[in-house]
């Protein structure tokens, strides 16, 4: 019962007519979409075709320098994601901080997830190091755009409310405070959620891609916890840090709203 | 009190000079959009002008720390916003975002009876109507005894004959607690009525 079965290639092609499926409908319905729709599927096929010629030779020859290397280029590519994703004009100030949370705080988390709860020796170990750094800064992108927006958006709709915080007197911080810790919460919000209906509503990716791999279930899920604790945490540190100084973004020398 | 030269604020407002006096009442009369909030809101820092100088007590405004001179200088928006909770949870919350500690000393039925709200301080803030909120946003303001009080149409929401009340409360208080107090209103009857000084801003000047 051990071991991979491998797909072979006329196999994987079959996992296409997936697609079709989706296009014919659109089709069908004139909904649209449909190049984006194609090029969503030859995208993804060419970056993990890239991406597994890459990691095999990666993994092949384990160096810190290949490894760091890899982890840069993710960052890179979560944090102009996030800048893509966010609604409307962004400071460039607030652009700064949100490369600065990501970088920050996904590189305290991964560092101490690999050491501390892994264990990884070496800590640069590819095949580990890799997808778990893949794991938290994919989480926290998701954590830093949906904070980000929401940031964003329940500043410029309060504007009244947070003005009026200023003119009695209140420290920015305290004017938009109701409004960072909302930001806050609707961040780590999906992560929470999602450990909530883990193992009941659906049996995570990590989980399932190591028993799929012939690890025990309980190897699994011990792997499991862990990255969702590291995940947790990821999240939480670059959604706290985008959030205290994002917010201060939004206000000028003089402690004037900057909108 | 407050001296301002030769200001401009984008294409909103323009004025060449004026002096507001210390311990006075100033109303600001104007048809809208004419730049009356603007002026209120130079004064106490929540905008900085593009050109010209506003001295505060002889010192250029500049030079205070923001956070201090709204403390000292409060200002009341035309739709002041009404924190969540109770009536009590304003005024509590009010003295808590302000760290202001003369406060204790007020209580806050009688800010309500200067107001003319009778409910009761563990009444529902939302509940209130526009008028109501309107009230409770001055209670609040007067909560925090600042020197200066900037009001923006505080009466706006009120029928004529409440709208005199509250004024007159209002003026009365500035008068025995020696404040100033700098009034946008609509009604030239107010202005007349309760201000030592009356100024006419149309199109972003002064009107002499």
């Amino acid at each position: 019962m051990s071991g991979t079965i491998d797909i072979q290639i006329m196999q994987l092609v079959f996992a296409y007519i997936f697609v079709l499926v989706l296009l014919f409908i659109v089709k069908q319905k004139e909904i649209g979409h449909k190049g984006e729709i194609l090029l969503a599927s030859v995208r993804m096929t060419i970056q993990l075709i890239a991406v597994g010629f890459i990691l095999e030779y990666v993994f092949s020859n384990q160096s810190p320098i290949y490894s760091i290397l890899i982890l840069l280029i993710m960052e890179t590519f979560a944090i102009y994601n996030i800048f893509g994703r966010v609604e409307g004009r962004i400071s460039k100030k607030l652009k700064l901080i949100i490369a600065g949370s990501m970088f920050l705080g996904t590189s305290i988390s991964i560092l101490f997830f690999v050491i501390a709860v892994v264990g990884l020796d070496p800590w640069f170990r590819a095949d580990y190091f890799i997808p778990l750094s893949g794991m938290l800064i994919g989480n926290s992108m998701t954590g830093i755009s949906l904070g980000v927006n929401y940031l964003i958006n329940g500043i410029r709709d309060n504007k009244n409310l947070v003005e009026n915080y200023l003119m009695l007197g209140a420290e920015p911080e305290t004017a938009v405070k109701e409004i960072s810790n909302r930001a806050f919460y609707n961040a780590v919000l999906p992560t929470i959620n999602s450990m909530m209906g883990m193992g009941i509503v659906f049996l995570p990716g990590m989980m399932t891609g190591q028993i799929i791999a012939g690890a025990s279930p309980i190897i699994a899920i011990k792997y499991q916890i862990a990255i969702m604790m590291g995940i947790l945490g990821s999240v939480t540190l670059t959604v706290f840090f985008m959030v205290n100084k994002g917010a201060k973004t939004f206000f000028n020398s003089r402690k004037q709203l900057n909108l | 009190m407050f001296k301002l030269e030769k200001i401009k604020f984008k294409n909103i407002l323009n004025i060449e000079e004026i002096l507001l006096e210390e311990n006075r009442v100033t109303a600001i009369l104007g048809s809208s959009g004419g730049g009356k909030t603007t002026f209120l809101k130079l004064l106490n820092n929540m905008i900085t002008a593009d050109q010209g100088t506003i001295t505060y007590q002889g010192k250029d405004i500049e030079s205070y720390d923001p956070v201090s001179l709204r403390r000292e200088i409060v200002m009341l928006p035309q739709d002041p916003q009404i924190f969540k909770g109770t009536i009590k949870d304003n005024f509590t919350k009010t003295e808590a975002i302000t760290d202001n500690e003369n406060s204790k000393n007020l209580n806050y039925n009688e800010l309500l009876q200067k107001v003319s709200l009778t409910q009761d301080l563990n009444d529902a803030a939302d509940n209130l109507s526009g008028g109501e909120k309107q009230r409770l946003a001055l209670a609040r303001v007067m909560l925090l005894e600042p020197k200066v009080l900037l009001l923006d149409e505080p009466s706006s929401s009120l029928d004529k004959k409440t709208e005199e009340k509250i004024i007159k409360r209002v003026v009365d208080y500035v008068r025995k607690n020696n404040r100033t107090l700098i009034m946008v209103t609509h009604s030239s009857k107010i202005a007349e009525k309760f201000a030592d000084k009356i100024i006419n801003i149309e199109n972003g000047k002064i009107i002499k």
